[in-house]
């Protein structure tokens, strides 16, 4: 049964010079099949030149739940970007 | 930014289908996806949203949902989201994998039988494109907690359906024709608006549809048109296909709006986005033009210019054959069913080596 079968994360680099993005997810037996499977399934038309498939179970993910609070720390930094900074008028190349 | 408060609503929440394990299926895409979801330039207002107690209460993950919708967010797997809005997703979803599955069906019926190697290299990845989309498809719908082996026990057994339009035969070589220009024709309709959908996963899976649904469609038309401008005979037997596939094809947009018994819940959730008989009208207006392209005509006689609506006319459609073939009484309704159910028994000894073979190898590996 393919519920015996575990879930699988497929990334595909589309190109040299791109990283690895995340295309969608399959079943497979192991992990060489998830590989193959993946080739099949996510690249029929040249859209990669390499995977990497990843077990679902091996993904920890922050929870949605807290989102907010997660993510907060980095939403009163303004002074992180460059457009926080004041620059004189003319002065080029900063 | 998504306001959606997420997963632990009564009874909700991601993980909790039946034999999984916390956040089991998907995960990364249940989750990691969430991340880019926060668009820079919006302020962040989620908290705002919280109880003071800091646990929101139901109407909290409802207004969030809400609000999410409204501003054409969309919804990921572990957003909170009201029972009826996941239930139609599965059943549409379903729905939809199984037909892409299904669907492989009639045009194989065709491929040992392919008039060149070209015409059969094609019909061969159209074939193998139709599973593909069936997999995308499960993928979303695993997204909402239903399993894989559940989706197919219901269509084994009838519970969830499949599109109508696959119960009817392909008689000649030209209903392969057909079916890419008027069936995957009339999909590509329906589905583009779907990329917009507000479920994520589901909109994701439709934008690497529709790419590649435009092959299937232009196949099938240089099919035809290659017959249209062949012997009688040929062109004798395009006619015969578009005639058979003419009006089944439209009724793949279901029944009129005022008939339709879930489109106003699924347009205010925006998982539809046009009416039925919107988008009917919109395959019409295309496909008579096309039609007069091939040399080939529609059968309908009614079918005329309305100069005042900018619209092509067209005749009353057969809803009691629709309901016919939809209850089970379609020409191949048992056929389909039955090979499905025969492909996947006889599929069974082949899952279960893959699987014995996948433990051997660990248990060697971990030795």
């Amino acid at each position: 049964m393919s519920s015996d079968w575990p879930l699988w994360e497929v990334f595909v680099r589309s190109r040299r010079g791109l990283s690895h993005t995340h295309a969608g997810s399959l079943h497979a037996p192991d992990a060489e099949l998830a590989l193959r499977n993946a080739r099949d399934l996510y690249t029929r038309r040249s859209e990669g030149i390499s995977i990497w498939v990843v077990p679902s179970s091996a993904v920890t993910a922050s929870s949605p739940d807290e989102k907010d609070p997660f993510f907060e720390p980095a939403a009163d930094k303004p002074y992180r970007h460059p457009t926080f900074y004041e620059v004189p008028e003319g002065v080029k190349n900063l | 930014m998504t306001t959606v408060v997420p997963g632990k609503g009564p009874g909700q929440g991601p993980g909790q289908g039946p034999g999984q394990g916390p956040d089991a299926s998907g995960a990364a895409d249940r989750a990691a996806v969430r991340v880019t979801d926060r668009a820079a330039d919006r302020p962040a207002g989620g908290l705002a949203e919280r109880g003071t107690d800091g646990e929101p209460g139901p109407e909290t993950y409802e207004s969030a949902f809400d609000a999410a919708v409204a501003a054409d967010e969309r919804i990921e797997p572990r957003d909170w989201m009201p029972d009826a809005y996941r239930a139609t997703l599965v059943r549409q979803i379903a729905q939809h994998a199984h037909s892409e599955i299904i669907g492989m069906m009639p045009e194989a019926n065709w491929l040992s039988r392919a008039p060149s190697l070209r015409r059969k290299a094609i019909l061969m990845a159209k074939v193998q494109d139709e599973a593909g989309h069936g997999l995308y498809l499960y993928g979303a719908a695993e997204t909402l907690g239903t399993g894989r082996d559940e989706l197919l026990d219901k269509l084994h057994s009838g519970r969830q359906k499949y599109s109508s339009i696959f119960n009817y035969p392909t008689l000649t070589w030209a209903d392969v024709g057909a079916i890419g220009w008027l069936v995957d024709g009339a999909a590509i309709t329906n589905q583009v608006p779907l990329c917009r959908c507000s479920y994520g996963p589901y909109a994701r899976a439709m934008v690497r549809i529709c790419k590649e649904e435009s092959f299937h469609q232009r196949q099938g038309y240089e099919l035809l048109l290659v017959l249209s401008r062949g012997t009688d005979a040929q062109h004798a037997m395009a006619q015969d296909a578009i005639d058979r596939w003419w009006w089944p094809s439209l009724m793949m947009f279901g029944p009129p709006d005022d008939e339709s018994a879930h489109s106003a819940q699924s347009m205010a959730w925006k998982i539809k986005r046009h009416s039925n008989d919107e988008l009917r009208q919109r395959f019409v207006d295309i496909c008579v033009p096309q039609a007069e392209a091939l040399g080939l005509t529609l059968p309908d006689p009614d079918l005329r210019w309305n100069e005042e609506a900018g619209h092509w006319d067209f005749g009353a459609i057969d809803w009691g054959e629709f309901k016919a073939v939809l209850k089970g009484n379609g020409p191949c309704n048992e056929q389909r069913i039955s090979q499905r159910r025969r492909a996947h028994e006889d599929g069974a000894w082949v899952r279960d080596a893959a699987a014995a073979h996948a433990r051997k190898r660990q248990e060697a590996a971990s030795r």
